[in-house]
């Protein structure tokens, strides 16, 4: 063996290495805080948290309003969110025609999903729960995050197209197939898996929300489910930053428990989109 | 090289002009340039394609035969920024005019890829399709046979005959390139456009396609671009020769391979370059 080779070698062997560290460091970090907030929190988690309303007295208070309220919000969000989003990036990735008016939409829409969430608060405030007049509501929340998520749905739905080998379109334009004969039969089908897996991160980051929603005025004590879509609400990112913001030890041990609640939410939802997403994958494997 | 060549060449022979006189045109095109944006691929073709027959397009790479062979089903136009001067008549109609349907212009005329490209789905559903979304079937039942016509008129049926439900994607290349041209021959066309199509496969799966060809040309015009000079030899009745986006000479096949009159086409013919 000459020498060069052995260097490539090392240089190769190096790499897998500090692969292998990195992706340990960031799985630690993770293990780390798994295990901080089952510490604290596990011994908590009961069917009476679960099913409670928050109270004044630690050891009464429940998380019931906020799972509710969090799931009303995710929801509403998707309904509102991938219609518009999906919709949207099929105009631009399939119909609109590539021009500098195009191109700054683009931009446009890449630079909006860089805007801090608060922003979105503001203009939720403005625009739903003041000039639409839907008031604190569930409704004004799905709507404000569903323009912070839009333009993550819109750019992954947009790449997932992109992703679609132009052959497909041909061989389907080439039996007299229209453009929205091509695009549901046979792009859509093909794109499904890569448009769910940003659909499902996007949704996965407006659960997680708080900011926007404290903005628009969700509220922190909530003693009831929503019950309509006019209705106020919590979620649980509020309600566990309500918690750990008391000086009661009963209380922080309080927001553990909602912190496992609002990720066995995310995974929940992760494992649905999942399951879809290899659905799909098999039958347009087909 | 300014030559405008239609079919066929001057009083070569006898033959040539029996064979002008006894095929009427199915496609007649008449000064066709193309333009990539600013760049001019093609320069003013004029060529008559007699209907029933195969008709080969040859020539180096880069020359504009297969950009030629899309405009005839106006496949081009999906590509943004071109342009296409001149006109395209097929059955005597201009496809390029304002009201021509090209929905309806590429169920008329099939069109077979370079690399085959059949849909993920069943062997079954990728038949299907063109019958489905052209509403050309009323019932499973007619569905099923016109499914089975087309396979068997692609020489595919005996092999996939117990497997129609199983991924197009599983069948050899050499089948996937068959199950596409009976996806192109469900939809009824008139006139079959083969983009080189053998070129991805195997000299035995090669012999089966040229096999079809020849099975074919009974009832469709087909024209075919290759780049293997032998194959448009075997397959083809006449052959045009394109050279920088030119047609440079068109004729009877076996004019074309003995007795060419360009220096060109002899050159290329005999593979002294391309």
């Amino acid at each position: 063996m000459n020498r060069f080779l052995s260097v490539r070698t090392i240089i190769d062997w190096l790499v897998a290495v500090s692969g292998v560290l990195v992706t340990v460091a960031s799985l630690g970090v993770l293990a780390v805080l798994l295990v901080d907030v089952a510490q604290d929190g596990l011994g908590r988690l009961s069917w009476q948290f679960l099913s409670s309303f928050p109270s004044r007295r630690a050891e009464s208070a429940g998380i019931f309003a906020a799972l509710i309220g969090s799931l009303y919000v995710i929801v509403l969000t998707a309904l509102i969110a991938i219609p518009l989003g999906v919709g949207t990036a099929i105009y631009l990735q399939e119909y609109g025609r590539r021009s500098r008016w195009s191109r700054l939409i683009e931009i446009n829409i890449a630079n909006l999903a860089g805007v801090p969430s608060i922003i979105y608060g503001l203009l939720g405030l403005a625009l739903f729960v003041r000039a639409m007049g839907f008031g604190r509501s569930v409704l004004a929340g799905a709507a404000t995050l569903s323009l912070l998520v839009l333009p993550v749905v819109i750019l992954s739905t947009r790449e997932a197209l992109r992703a679609v080998p132009s052959s497909l379109r041909e061989g389907s334009y080439a039996l007299g197939a229209t453009k929205w004969q091509t695009i549901w039969n046979q792009v859509l089908p093909v794109a499904l898996p890569g448009m769910l897996t940003g659909i499902i991160l996007a949704l996965s980051r407006a659960v997680g929300e708080t900011a926007p929603l404290i903005m628009i005025g969700a509220l922190t004590y909530v003693p009831f489910a929503p019950d309509g879509v006019l209705s106020p609400f919590t979620v649980l990112p509020i309600q566990i930053f309500n918690w750990v913001s008391r000086p009661q030890a009963e209380f922080v041990r309080n927001s553990a428990a909602g912190i496992i609640v609002l990720m066995t939410v995310l995974l929940a939802m992760n494992g649905i989109a999942v399951w879809i997403r290899d659905r799909a994958q098999a039958r347009s494997r087909m | 090289m300014n030559v405008r060549v239609t079919l066929p060449t001057e009083n070569r022979s006898d033959t040539t002009e029996k064979f002008v006189a006894s095929h009427s045109p199915k496609i007649a095109v008449e000064g066709l340039s193309f333009y990539y944006g600013k760049v001019r691929a093609l320069e003013d073709i004029s060529i008559l394609i007699p209907a029933r027959q195969v008709t080969a397009f040859i020539g180096p790479s880069g020359c504009g035969k297969s950009t030629f062979l899309r405009t005839l089903n106006r496949m081009n136009d999906i590509i943004p920024d071109i342009r296409v001067e001149g006109s395209v008549l097929i059955d005597g109609r201009d496809i390029y005019e304002d009201s021509s349907d090209v929905v309806e212009l590429r169920r008329r005329v099939g069109m077979v890829f370079q690399k085959s490209n059949p849909f993920p789905k069943s062997v079954f559903d990728n038949v299907a399709y063109g019958l489905r979304i052209n509403g050309m079937v009323d019932t499973r039942s007619e569905l099923e046979d016109r499914v089975e016509a087309s396979l068997k008129a692609a020489a595919l049926w005996q092999e996939v005959s117990n497997r129609l439900h199983e991924s197009a994607l599983s069948l050899s290349g050499g089948q996937q390139q068959r199950l596409c041209i009976a996806r192109a021959l469900a939809v009824e066309p008139d006139i079959l456009l083969m983009d080189e199509p053998a070129s991805a496969l195997d000299p035995i799966a090669t012999q089966r396609i040229e096999e079809l060809i020849h099975q074919l040309k009974d009832r469709y015009t087909i024209v075919i671009v290759t780049h293997n000079m032998q194959q448009a030899a075997r397959v083809s009745d006449s052959t045009a020769v394109f050279w920088l986006g030119s047609l440079i000479e068109y004729d009877r096949t076996e004019n074309i391979f003995t007795t060419p009159s360009e220096k060109i086409t002899e050159d290329y013919v005999t593979g002294r370059f391309g």
